[in-house]
């Protein structure tokens, strides 16, 4: 948690990233920028699909049409405040020639992803027998 | 990704030197921005139709306006982003944390306003 704190500090402060450390090969920092802008595109399509949810499944009741759709948008949030974490942490893994950070969150970002899926599965399923 | 004539993280950025980068990763850059705009123009469509369908009422339009900002702030970052790395093909700057943050504000607030809604 103080380690996140430190990371949102950053975030707003970037002149400490540079102080940090050597300039990288600019090709690694490309890299890190395209693993960013896929990771924020990953953060926009469940915040569509949260939309989704809501408007294109009328006939669901409303608080599985409303939990469903903040789950979604919930994770897309979280993935997007989690996408500039870790470029942050990136960047400065490789200034200072360190092991780039390893994290959770994909496995995590999975199984609520597979959680949903299941949960749709089954309101679609009741929605048939009903 | 190197060959082996540079070595990786000289500090120099080895391919400066050849003039064009062989791997294109400024055009790969460019290219991801743009689909992340792409992807971000659809989230924000959504979202002022969710904004707009419970009747085009003050706060319906208003959540749509606000909307429509959050995609201008994003494409204007984006706009940027990729006008920069077209500009320095042969030494592109690294991306800003400004330009970072304020992309995921703008995804963020998409977000939040689909949440009022909902």
């Amino acid at each position: 948690m103080i380690e996140f704190v430190r990371s949102v500090r950053l975030w707003f402060a970037p002149e400490r990233v540079r102080d940090d450390g050597d300039t990288p090969d600019y090709r690694f920092s490309l890299a890190n920028e395209r693993t960013f802008l896929a990771w924020l595109r990953t953060a926009l399509a469940l915040i569509g699909g949260g939309f989704a949810v809501d408007q294109f499944l009328p006939d669901l009741r409303w608080a599985w049409r409303a939990g469903l759709a903040l789950a979604l948008l919930a994770a897309g949030a979280l993935c997007a405040l989690r996408a500039v974490s870790h470029w942050v942490r990136c960047e400065r893994a490789m200034r200072r020639g360190e092991d780039l950070p390893v994290s959770r969150f994909p496995a995590l970002l999975s199984v609520l992803v597979a959680l949903v899926a299941v949960a749709m599965v089954v309101v679609v399923l009741a929605g048939w027998a009903g | 990704m190197s060959g082996p004539s540079e070595p990786p993280g000289d500090g120099r950025g080895g391919a400066a030197a050849a003039g064009r980068d062989p791997g294109l990763q400024p055009a790969r850059t460019r290219l991801a921005w743009r689909r992340t705009t792409l992807s971000c123009t659809v989230a924000a469509i959504l979202a002022a139709r969710a904004a707009l369908h419970g009747g085009s009422d003050t706060l319906g339009v208003l959540g749509a306006a606000l909307c429509f900002l959050a995609w201008l702030g994003f494409l204007a970052v984006a706009h940027r982003r990729i006008r920069d790395l077209a500009l320095h093909e042969a030494r592109p700057p690294v991306m800003t944390a400004r330009a970072a943050v304020v992309a995921v504000a703008c995804s963020v607030a998409l977000a939040a306003f689909a949440a009022l809604v909902v």
